[in-house]
This record gives C-alpha cells, structure tokens and sequence, in this order.
C-alpha cells in the first residue's frame, strides 16, 4: 500500500507507456518526465509568491493581500492575468534582439537545472553520472542573461544592477560549489541520486543525513548562505536594491518579460534549495525509521517549502548589506571557511567512527569559524546601536 | 554526419562568424558565449559529459563574463564608426589559409586516418578523476600552483600602492 504510493508517479508513467507502440515509448517517456517539472514548480512559485506577500505582511504588521479570493489566495492567479495583458514596453534605444532574447535565455537553464534533482525515489528526470555538475554547468549560463538583461536596456540602473549581480555571483559561486564538494568527496560521486541513496540509514538518534556531521553543518549553513546570494534574496538582494536601483537589471521590462524573470528568480532560488536538500538534508528520505510509510517525493517538497519559509522569513529580518560588506563577507569570511571545512570533511572520512572523530571534527569546525569570525570583529566597536532621530 | 551534429556544426560555426563580423563587441562577445554553447553540445554529443559541462561551467560562466566585463570596463558597448575589417585582412586571411593548409594536411597524411574509432566512450568522471588523482597528481599539482601564482600576481598589480607620508 505504502509501497504503492510512493511509485504512484511512476507506475503512473509506466501504465501510459503501455499503451504506445513501440517506437513512441522513448519519445513519451521523455517528454513525461519532463512535464511534470513545468507544471509542479511554475506552480509551487505561484503559490509561493502569495506565502510570501502574506509572511511578509505578518512580519512587517501588516495584512498582505485579502482581496482576490479568501486569505487572498486567489491573487497568483490576478497577478498572472495582470502580467498578461499589461503592454510589453521595450525602450526606444535599447538593443531590441538582445532584450527580446534574455528572458528566455534567463528562463531555459533554470527549468534544466530541475532535471537532475532527485524528488523522490526512482523519481528523476534524468539520471546522469555528472549530475551535479551539470546543475553547475546550467546555472553558470544563468550569469551572462542577467547581464543581457542590464545592457540591452540602455538604462544606467539596469546596468549597475547587471555589474553587481554578476559581481556577487561570480563571488559566492566559488564558496557554493566548494561547500558542495565535501559532500562529493565523501560519497565518491557526482550523482545526485547516489548522494541521496548515500543518506538513507538510520544510526541511532538521527538520520544519516550529511548535515548531522560537523562538517556537513557547517557546509549546510555555508551552502545556504551561498544560495540566498545566488539566487539575488535578501539580503543579498543589492542587485535589485529598491532605494539605489529601483528595481535592477530587469528595470525595463515589463508585462510578462517581467513575469519570465520573476518566475525565473524564483525558480533559481526552489532549484537551488532543492539541490541543498539533496546534498545535505537527506534527499527525499524520512527523518526517522518509523515515518517511511510517507511518500518520498511528499518529503522532498514537505522539506522545500520549509527552506523557502526559513528564506521568507530571513527576508522579512535581516537589513540588506552594503556591497563591500557583500565582498568582504564573501572573500574574507565564507572562503577560508569553505576550504578548512574541506579539510575537516577529509579528517572525518580517514578517522575511525567513535567520540574522538566528533571531538576532531567540531574543533576544526568551531575552532575556524570563532578565529576568523573574531579577527574580522578586532578593531569595530559594536555596541548598542544609536538612533539619532529615531529617539 | 547526424543530424545533431550538423546542427551543432551550424551553430557553432555561424556564431564564430557572427563573433568575427558583427559591429557591436557585446554582440560579438554573446556570439563567442554562444560559439562555446555549441562547442560544449559537441562535446556533450560525443559522449563527453564531463568536458562538455566543464566547458559550460567555465567558458560560458567564467569566460565570457570575463570578455564582457573587460569590454565595458575599458572601451564602452558603443559600435565604432569605420569598418570592422583591418587594413591587412588580405595578409591575415593568406597566413590563416596556409596555416590550416598545413594542419589539415599533417592531419589527412598522419596516422590518425587509419586508427579505428573508439567504439566505446566509457570514460566516467569517476575515471578521471581517478586519473587526475593518481597517474596525473603531478602535472595537476604544477597547473593549480601555477594558477594560484597567476592569482596572487593579479592581485599585487592591481593593489593600490600605500601612499607614504
């Protein structure tokens, strides 16, 4: 029964295939692999998008919106009709193919980067052997868009947005993917389903997955920070920054241009936090022994819209930085901090199981981030803020 | 000759073409980035998933930026006024005919011809980087330090002197 429903998609599938000729199957197959990925996420954005206006609003003491439908749930669906029909502006002096172009190019790689994700088992579009760095690979293409997007517009905002946000994801790439490489060098491969299937026991209290490990707790927090940056949320929003740029490298855009770097945006940001469950939160499996009989591919997405209310919730706290505060964080704080977080994951592995291993591996995870975190701190008084006006 | 790959072909050639011809040197930089795409689905074709994604990862997400970056931070995006073709394009097109003539025909005479073809392309990224780990750890050891030195000598030329008082 259990059993059953957790293959439902896949017996799902194989029950449609037989029905074809032969010489369908394979086309078939494809493509319903691939259809479930542009409907699940287009549609967990939508969602989204309204748990975010409304947890947003409870954060700043407001309502949110309560208009369209109850709770204003109703609003994605208004917010589409309205990106549909608005009139699509493109700027007299902007360069029109290049405009025209960097939605879509924006929009491809971050639909393909779902493609090796593992949502549950057996469940994944493409098993490749190089998975994870394909997801790398695809999101790298994502870079040289946003700065079609900033330099087609002919707009000096837009252009400073596309510099910053190249700038920052030039910067935090290097800390994502070596955060990501401890996990590699533990498991000995890049497949993302072998990743998870590498996580699936269950040792006494905890579930073996890599974030109960010094150094995959460490690569967890280090990952996800990595990723905010990434995908351009506060408080790395700077790209975008409201009162500086107004709006970014997508300033000139609008109606559903708009809309594709919206859905793009967040789909980088589900993409990305999906691949931080894979490396670090167990995949698709359960926490415990005992709650198995949930369906892998429910825990999978019971686990993605937990990280995206954690990042909802970041969004609504934390004060946007400044960009040299962005550099310094990136290049003098998280980097050195990745690369000793390789050592230590290569310490873990030779090192016999039992306390000893543990005690190493919190020092070399503790130890770096207290003589790093304090040497940066020497010299800036930071006491109790001063509010000149505000008193 | 499949039809991928002659499509793959077009792409990369034409974006080659465009990259050399257009007026714009940001247009012509987004045809290089697109040159390296067909490049790496060539790759990709061809069975190589590791170099096809590393040359993805690095051309397109690395190089590329970095084209564009030194294009704005040094002459502008604006398009120049004269023809895009130098003066000596005759003589540049002579030295780059006869240098092809050359390789192509070391290629056609050597004994490459006559080898059989791979039949299978087995070549795993567990398998090299196993390879990379132990056969070649030296020359990848000599290549990383040589990197890092480039690096730190970027770095030093692009400080800014300490002004003395």
């Amino acid at each position: 029964m259990f059993e059953s429903l957790d293959q439902i998609f896949i017996t799902l599938k194989h029950w449609i295939l037989g029905f074809l000729p032969e010489g369908w199957q394979s086309l078939v197959s494809a493509i319903l692999s691939l259809l479930p990925i542009l409907v699940v996420f287009p549609t967990l954005f939508a969602i989204t998008t309204w748990l975010e206006r409304k947890g947003l609003a409870r954060v700043q003491n407001r309502y949110g919106p309560n208009r369209a439908g109850p709770f204003g749930w109703l609003q994605p669906a208004a917010d589409g009709i309205k990106a549909l029909t608005k009139e699509d502006l493109v700027p007299r002096a902007a360069d029109k193919v290049i405009h025209f172009l960097a939605p879509v190019v924006l929009v491809i790689p971050v639909f393909l980067s779902f493609a090796v994700l593992p949502v549950g088992r057996n469940m994944v579009a493409v098993d490749m052997d190089a998975g994870l760095l394909f997801f790398f690979a695809v999101g790298a293409a994502t870079e040289l868009s946003v700065f079609m997007a900033g330099w087609s517009s002919r707009n000096k905002y837009a252009l400073m947005g596309a510099m910053r946000a190249i700038a920052q994801m030039v910067s935090y790439e290097i800390p994502l993917i070596l955060s990501s490489v401890t996990v590699v060098m533990i498991v000995g491969t890049l497949s993302p389903v072998k990743i998870v299937e590498a996580q699936s026991g269950y040792g006494g209290l905890l579930p073996d997955w890599f974030v109960f490990t010094p150094w995959g707790l460490l690569g967890f927090i280090l990952f996800m920070i990595s990723a905010t940056a990434e995908s351009n949320r506060s408080p790395f929003d700077l790209p975008e920054g409201e009162s500086e740029l107004v709006a970014g490298y997508f300033i000139e855009y609008s109606g559903f241009k708009f809309a594709l770097f919206f859905l793009a945006e967040y789909l980088g940001m589900f993409a990305i936090s999906g691949l931080g469950i894979t490396l670090f939160l167990g995949g698709w499996n359960a926490p415990a022994a005992w709650l198995t009989w949930i369906p892998s591919w429910a825990w999978f997405f019971m686990k993605l819209v937990a990280i995206i209310l954690v990042l909802i919730w970041v969004r609504g706290t934390v004060p946007r930085l400044r960009m040299d505060q962005l550099m310094n964080f990136a290049w003098k704080f998280m980097l050195p901090l990745v690369l000793i977080n390789l050592l230590a994951a290569a310490i873990w592995h030779y090192m016999t199981p039992g306390i000893p291993r543990w005690l190493v591996g919190i020092a070399l995870v503790v130890g770096p981030y207290l003589w790093l975190g304090l040497g940066l701190m020497e010299g800036k008084k930071l006491g109790a803020r001063k509010y000149r006006f505000a008193d | 000759m499949t039809l991928p790959f002659i499509i793959l072909s077009v792409l990369t050639i034409g974006a080659a073409v465009a990259a050399m011809t257009l007026r714009n040197l940001v247009h012509c930089a987004l045809a290089v980035a697109a040159a390296f795409g067909g490049l790496a689905g060539l790759y990709l074709q061809l069975d190589a998933q590791f170099v096809g994604f590393a040359q993805i990862l690095v051309y397109i997400g690395a190089v590329a930026i970095l084209i564009v970056f030194a294009i704005l931070l040094t002459r502008g995006g604006e398009a120049p006024e004269k023809s895009v073709f130098s003066a000596t394009w005759l003589t540049g097109a002579t030295v780059a005919v006869v240098v092809f003539g050359v390789l192509a025909w070391t290629i056609v005479k050597s004994l490459i011809g006559e080898r059989e073809p791979a039949q299978t392309a087995d070549a795993t990224v567990k398998q090299i980087g196993d390879a990379l780990m132990t056969k070649y750890v030296l020359p990848l050891e000599v290549v990383g330090l040589l990197l890092t030195a480039a690096l730190i000598g970027a770095v030093i030329i692009a400080m800014r002197d300490e002004v003395k008082k």
